[in-house]
């Protein structure tokens, strides 16, 4: 059942792109472009979705564990950073360049078009390189943690 | 607004609300696609199962639709290859910086009613109508 059910929930959740019309990068440049012919439909797909999710979560809060995990996994992170708000920035100029957020772009590829699977391959790069980044820096800091530690 | 559809919009919506409060309630998870996404590239980790399982439906979604007769078109791509792999890696480089993206921040996080994920939401929002306006009005594309 632990796996059935990502499954069914990555189905609902293509269903949803596909009726929303969300995977298509059209439909979505078309909201993004407020100053062309402006099509306010994402707007509606994130409220509906809202109008599910805000109640849905407050339900499962009140259930001490999931129905097939231990527990909650969920994001510890609190506060605004220089990391999120630059990270929203960099991905929302992507995301206007070519109107494919990672959702649509993932179930895209059922089609087998060859500019989704670079725009993927792209992403999963730009994902890595980050990952990297972010390791070298740690492993940096932890050197020089080290280095003034025998130093002092 | 021509092109507006509010009835698919509201029912293809609520069926993505559905599916993040259906995989939270079931396995605990935040239904968070780059965070998924990036969970399958490295080598390490060894909860990939449910990951997998959650982009295999994603991808199978299409498909199914397909055989009720419902296929997806071929999505328009810019046609530019540079365009499509510039974009492409901030898209990835940026929703692990930003921790999120569309759904992660967009849904989940506003669903749980997190500050982080509406500052996120807002500063995407905004750099991608500012693309979109300087691409499409100021370039004449």
């Amino acid at each position: 059942m632990w796996i059935i059910a990502p499954l069914l929930c990555g189905l609902i959740f293509g269903a949803g792109l596909l009726i929303s019309g969300m995977v298509q990068p059209t439909k979505v440049l078309g909201f993004l472009d407020i100053f062309g012919a402006w099509d306010p439909s994402l707007a509606v797909v994130m409220g509906a979705a809202l109008a599910v999710s805000i109640p849905g979560f407050m339900l499962a809060d009140r259930n001490a564990r999931p129905w097939f995990a231990g527990q909650y996994f969920r994001p510890g992170k609190s506060g605004i950073d220089l990391p999120l708000v630059s990270g929203a920035g960099l991905f929302g100029i992507g995301w206007g360049l070519v109107g494919l957020c990672p959702g649509p772009a993932l179930e895209s590829l059922a089609t087998l078009s060859p500019g989704i699977i670079v725009f993927v391959a792209a992403m999963a790069a730009g994902m890595i390189a980050h990952d990297a980044w972010q390791q070298s820096r740690l492993a940096a800091q932890r050197e020089r943690l080290l280095a003034s530690a025998t130093d002092g | 607004m021509a092109n507006f559809t509010p009835v698919s919009a509201a029912i293809g919506g609520a069926l993505i609300g559905l599916s993040a409060v259906l995989l939270m309630l079931s396995t605990g998870r935040i239904a968070g696609i780059s965070g998924i996404f990036s969970g399958l590239l490295n080598l390490r980790g060894e909860d990939k199962g449910w990951r997998i399982s959650f982009v295999g439906g994603l991808i199978l979604a299409p498909i199914l639709a397909g055989l009720i007769g419902y296929g997806m078109a071929q999505p328009k791509l810019p046609s530019s290859w540079a365009v499509i792999v510039v974009a492409g890696l901030l898209v990835g480089f940026g929703t692990r910086l930003g921790g999120g993206c569309t759904s992660g921040h967009g849904i989940c996080g506003i669903g749980r009613l997190s500050l982080r994920s509406i500052v996120a939401t807002i500063v995407f929002m905004v750099t991608a109508v500012v693309t979109v306006a300087i691409t499409h009005h100021a370039l004449g594309g």
